[in-house]
């Protein structure tokens, strides 16, 4: 029989995790319930969802800060995220559909780490850290240092993730992001991407570059990033394009194929400079 | 475990695995069979109902997630002979073929209706509004004009 615990507090949340590092930790349940019915049943669920020392939105000291908890039709709909990460904003009114949105969390998507997550690149391009937590203490790492490989992160088993922090970008940086798929709604993405592209008049003085779907997890495209340091935006373009065409390597599968999503990331990353 | 949960109004009590979808237990529990299942991934919307006042699929909701939670299903929409507005207009509209949708669409747009999210929009910004807060539900009859036609006509007439 599967074991079920509603921790009321964090302190309580994180005894459970360290105790039973074998249940599953659930949220909004949009992957982790995916046909449920068909699988094993865990030796017992961690029901993390609207713990409220983790469901909050608040930004304080030059950044945001993203309560795991949070699903994407609050972040979405999050006044201060709108007006400090207008790109998460988008990003979470493209995840699934409303009945999706109202249970995904930030947490979850950053739990799973799935090359295709639709905010997973703008947290790369806004250079996010998470804030992790154990009964042993918190700890904060940068989501560009996060994922380890095909749905694999740095969490620990007596982890839970707390929060995403978010610098504020200043007003001489633009950050955007954009999605490709079949449809706008449900469907899971051929390519995403972010960026957040710093100028000095056209003159592009610093570029964070990262697209989903395209590797075995987000990434950051550093070469594209390095190429176009110190390029008039007119330049940008052509040289980000050729990066990126050197730095992915997609794959074939049921949605797409490599050579397709070769040219939408190109396309992307150009048209981010083009839009500035 | 002992799942004590409020549905359409009503406090009900079943023994379940906390593992169990909020889907079976509706349908096989509590013998509320209006709920449908179409892909069981969360991508159809035929399972929707609200939970806490969101629109959510009930196949990806644990059992035990819904302790002490209220629920809404499409049987809990009328109010007894008196269909709720969605479900008079998708008649009306004609916003209806086979069927195995209809329950998931008339939860999420009684959901989009209740809550105003398409109030106070001109016509064009609320039909593509509810196209958007609709994504979710998939039909493959209907095209989706006439379900669009219908939430529409009820939105109106609620604000009316």
């Amino acid at each position: 029989m599967t074991a079920y615990l509603r921790p009321r507090d964090l302190a309580e949340a994180l005894d459970a995790r360290a105790a039973h590092p074998d249940w599953m930790v659930l949220a909004g349940g949009t992957d982790l319930m995916v046909n449920a019915n068909h699988r094993a049943a865990p030796a017992g669920i961690l029901d993390l969802w609207r713990l409220a020392p983790v469901c909050f939105v608040r930004s304080a000291d030059g950044a945001l800060a993203i309560g795991a908890g949070a699903t994407w039709l609050e972040v979405e709909r999050h006044p201060e995220v709108r007006a400090h990460a207008a790109p998460l904003a988008a990003a979470a009114r493209e995840i699934g559909a409303l009945q999706i949105q109202a249970r995904a969390t930030l947490g979850g998507n950053v739990a799973t780490s799935s090359p295709v997550g639709d905010s997973l690149p703008v947290l790369l391009a806004l250079d996010a850290e998470l804030e992790v937590a154990s009964v042993r203490g918190r700890r904060r790492v940068a989501y560009r240092d996060w994922c380890t490989g095909y749905r694999t992160t740095g969490l620990a088993a007596d982890e839970l993730i707390v929060a995403a922090h978010l610098p504020i970008a200043g007003p001489t940086t633009r950050t955007t992001w954009r999605k490709v798929g079949t449809r706008r709604a449900q469907s899971i993405s051929k390519v995403m991407g972010a960026a957040a592209i710093t100028l000095d008049g056209d003159v592009v003085v610093d570029a964070r570059i990262a697209l989903g779907a395209v590797a075995d997890r987000p990434i950051r495209i550093a070469a594209a990033e390095a190429a176009v340091r110190g390029l008039r935006l007119a330049d940008a373009a052509a040289a980000a394009r050729a990066a990126v065409r050197a730095a992915i390597q997609p794959i074939d599968d049921i949605r797409s194929t490599a050579s397709y999503r070769r040219e939408v990331a190109e396309n992307l990353v150009a048209r981010f400079f083009s839009m500035s | 475990m002992k799942l004590a949960l409020e549905v359409n109004g009503e406090p009900r009590a079943v023994e379940v695995s906390p593992w169990k979808r909020l889907l079976d237990v509706l349908r096989d529990d509590l013998r509320l069979t209006g709920t449908k299942e179409g892909c069981g991934e969360g991508e159809c919307g035929a399972c929707t109902v609200e939970l806490d006042g969101e629109a959510v699929n009930s196949c990806l909701v644990a059992a035990g997630q819904c302790d002490g939670r209220r629920v809404t299903t499409v049987e809990g929409l009328a109010r007894g002979e008196l269909l709720h507005a969605v479900q008079r207009q998708l008649v009306a509209c004609g916003g209806a073929q086979c069927g195995i949708c209809t329950p998931g669409i008339a939860v999420c747009a009684a959901h989009v209706v209740d809550r105003g999210l398409v109030a106070g929009c001109d016509d064009a910004t609320a039909r593509a509004r509810v196209r958007e807060l609709l994504a979710g539900n998939i039909c493959r009859c209907t095209g989706y004009q006439l379900i669009v036609d219908a939430v529409i006509a009820a939105a109106r007439e609620v604000a009316s």
